[in-house]
């Protein structure tokens, strides 16, 4: 018990760091531009792909830099060509700008890559356990995944609390308007940080291609979950993101780990009931839901706390 | 006045087409070519390609050439009945389908009533891969024929052969959530507790289809339960990714599926270090040796760089091009005629039959385990080093189940 108990943390956690490294970038973006940018699992694939071909071409360590470089680059495209001119037309027009995003680079990966699951490997330095709890190994790529990750938590942090860039950043948040009428240039600081929450989402997608999957199905895979998690946080939060993305790894690797149902709490049905909609209600394991369990969350957190759990406003 | 030449001039070619049809039997391919079932169903298509090739070069069926045409079904029964109107439209008579059992069941579904309902124009339905039983019992309908032997069939072979291995004691059941991965549980339960009483079943999962990208909190709770051995019907990515977390995790269990040579499989299970500890049932291998089967492997190594993963995709067009040679004719109604009792020497050697009765195939049935060669002239599959090597073979005969299926004949 222990042992699973252990085992599922772990993996609870680094699912937790990498939701994460999504969200973050989504989160800021959302408060800032008012955008749920529905394209943002996009980035996050295109990532993925990136560091593929690249790791091809000139090796993974130098495709980890680069890759969220050039998705950054197209993300302030995006921002700058896209976004701005509907901004005008309000937010709906943006969100389906976003939304159709979303579905051209899905077909334009598949357009490139195929459909198929692309075969990219973990880099050999870091192909081997780490090391071995109640005798399972912990390869060492996961410990590399988790680094990064709160590598990353911490250095946004530091940037947003601690420097100029992050003051302006954190006021553009609250009070778009006023920091325009101080003199900075919003337009540019929003093209910047859209950049910056793309090139994070990529950096995600490096790193967890080769441990997840890199095919062109993996941005609506996670896509949903990410919205659920910037919900959860409550909006434009950044430790409100960080808490609800490691509160869903967790809540996700628990569950699958979980066979209780409410047959195995009061016990099995009267046999003389018959099949019914009743007993596979009543037999259905929690590992069995636990995919739904992140979105029953999401409902919960819209009644009961709308602004989210370290949420300042509401929207 | 030109601008009605141009429009006639572009609508004309398009008006000829189903004049051009009748030199062509197109064969609708409905299968997943995108989303997570698209690696396998690129696999299959392929597959079929290279049979429609192999055809067309002996002279076609019937003097018709034949045409594979591929509509993606995204693995979603609502998918698949669209895509089937889109074909029954343009005109197609036959349907092939293999991933997913819900999928065939509205397949075979539509088809049952489209038949019923446009006497002069029926469809028929050839099944390559979709093994859950139903689909040859309570569900069977005329229209529908399967090639693949049926999960009962299967794991009816693979308990036979689990039945001797005594160091087999506690059993894992982890499977997709769906009629297929839910029969494959039941009947491993059912037939492991008749032939092997001693055995502990130790953990049986359902996970959602092909929607996990992550399998680590799986491996861990098989890790945890102390089980030797698991038993999968996984297909597709959910196999090879179950493996690779596996592979990560370090778990060392024996590994008894439906699927393990399916794309991506190969390599994880090379990833895990398991040397022939991971076994797969099957209609054979190409390393079982028969001549037909070996020449097949070679030209789809040769061509598209995958390994034959499908017999039952040659034993299915073969035989139609047998049945439409036994017909003299290529009507879909006179076809199912021909084909029902229709005897067949299959790829993999020695002979099945297509039972009148379900229209289920039979054929021999082989336990093959992945590992390393012992004969360098073997073949070694994705590039691992690692092949197949067969353990275990089930003759005809002996893999005869019964049915419940009542056929209502038109």
């Amino acid at each position: 018990m222990l042992e699973l108990i252990v085992i599922s943390t772990l993996n609870g956690v680094l699912f937790g760091m990498l939701l994460f490294l999504l969200s973050s970038g989504l989160t800021i973006i959302f408060s800032m531009l008012g955008v749920l940018n529905f394209a943002h699992a996009s980035f996050y694939m295109l990532g993925a792909f990136f560091g593929f071909q690249l790791t091809r071409w000139i090796g993974f360590w130098p495709a980890l830099i680069i890759a969220p470089l050039l998705v950054g680059a197209i993300g302030m495209a995006v921002e700058r060509y896209g976004l701005r001119n509907t901004h005008k037309h309000g937010h709906v027009a943006e969100l389906l700008l976003t939304f159709g995003l979303a579905y051209i680079i899905e077909e334009i990966v598949q357009l490139i890559w195929g459909k198929g699951p692309m075969d990219y490997r973990v880099p050999a330095i870091l192909d081997f356990p780490a090391f071995t709890i109640f005798s399972t190994n912990y390869p060492a790529y996961k410990m590399f995944m988790l680094l990064i990750s709160v590598a990353i938590f911490i250095g946004l942090l530091v940037v947003l609390k601690r420097t100029r860039v992050g003051l302006i950043v954190q006021a553009a948040l609250t009070h778009p308007h006023m920091v325009g009428h101080l003199g900075h240039n919003v337009g540019q600081v929003f093209m910047l940080v859209f950049g910056v929450g793309t090139a994070l989402a990529a950096i995600a997608g490096v790193i967890a291609g080769p441990a997840l999957v890199t095919q062109s199905d993996m941005a609506m895979l996670l896509g949903p979950i990410l919205f659920v998690v910037v919900v959860v946080g409550g909006l434009g939060s950044l430790s409100g993101a960080f808490i609800a993305s490691l509160l869903i790894g967790l809540v996700q690797t628990f569950a699958v780990s979980m066979n209780g149902s409410l047959a195995s709490l009061f016990g099995p049905l009267d046999p003389s009931i018959g099949p019914s909609l009743l007993t596979d209600v009543w037999n259905v394991t929690i590992a069995q839901i636990a995919p739904i369990i992140p979105y029953l969350l999401l409902v919960l957190i819209l009644i009961v706390r709308p602004m989210g759990l370290m949420g300042t406003r509401e929207t | 006045m030109r601008k009605l030449v141009l429009a006639a001039a572009l609508t004309l070619p398009m008006l000829a087409a189903p004049a051009l049809a009748q030199d062509t039997l197109k064969i609708g391919y409905i299968d997943p070519l995108s989303g997570g079932g698209a690696s396998v169903g690129e696999i299959g298509l392929k597959t079929f390609q290279l049979l429609a090739d192999e055809v067309n070069a002996k002279g076609g069926i019937q003097g018709q050439k034949l045409e594979i045409v591929p509509l993606d079904n995204k693995t979603n029964p609502q998918e698949s009945l669209i895509q089937l109107q889109k074909a029954i439209d343009s005109g197609i008579r036959y349907v092939t389908q293999g991933n997913g059992s819900a999928v065939a069941a509205a397949l075979s579904d539509a088809v049952a009533k489209h038949n019923s309902r446009n006497p002069g124009k029926e469809v028929l339905f050839f099944n390559y891969a979709a093994v859950d039983p139903i689909l040859t019992n309570e569900k069977c309908n005329y229209w529908h024929f399967r090639w693949d032997a049926n999960s009962d069939i299967k794991m009816q072979a693979l308990t036979s052969y689990m039945k001797d291995k005594k160091d087999i004691k506690k059993v894992y059941l982890i499977n997709q959530d769906y009629s297929f991965g839910q029969s494959v549980r039941t009947q491993a339960r059912k037939m492991l507790g008749e032939k092997r009483s001693d055995v502990e079943i130790v953990g049986d999962e359902l996970h959602p289809l092909l929607k996990i990208t992550d399998f680590a909190p799986y491996i861990a709770k098989i890790k945890a339960s102390g089980a030797d051995t698991v038993i999968t019907g996984n297909w597709g990515q959910d196999f090879a990714l179950l493996l690779k977390a596996a592979a990560d995790a370090g778990l060392k269990v024996n590994w008894f599926t439906y699927y393990a040579g399916g794309t991506g499989g190969p390599t994880a299970i090379k990833q895990t270090g398991l040397d022939h500890q991971v076994f797969q049932v099957s209609e054979g291998v190409a390393n079982g040796g028969a001549p037909g089967a070996i020449e097949v492997e070679k030209v789809l190594r040769a061509k598209y760089d995958i390994s034959n993963f499908y017999p039952r995709a040659f034993n299915q067009i073969r035989m139609l091009v047998a049945a439409a040679d036994k017909a003299k004719s290529t009507d879909p109604v006179k076809v199912a005629a021909a084909l029902e009792g229709l005897e067949f020497d299959v790829l993999n050697g020695g002979k099945g039959f297509m039972r009148k009765d379900d229209h289920q195939f039979f054929q021999p049935i082989y336990i093959s385990s992945f590992g390393s060669l012992a004969d360098k002239s073997m073949f070694d599959d994705e590039h691992t080093g690692w092949g197949w090597k067969v353990e275990a073979k089930v003759d005809t005969p002996d893999t005869m189940v019964d049915t419940t299926c009542k056929m209502k004949r038109p």
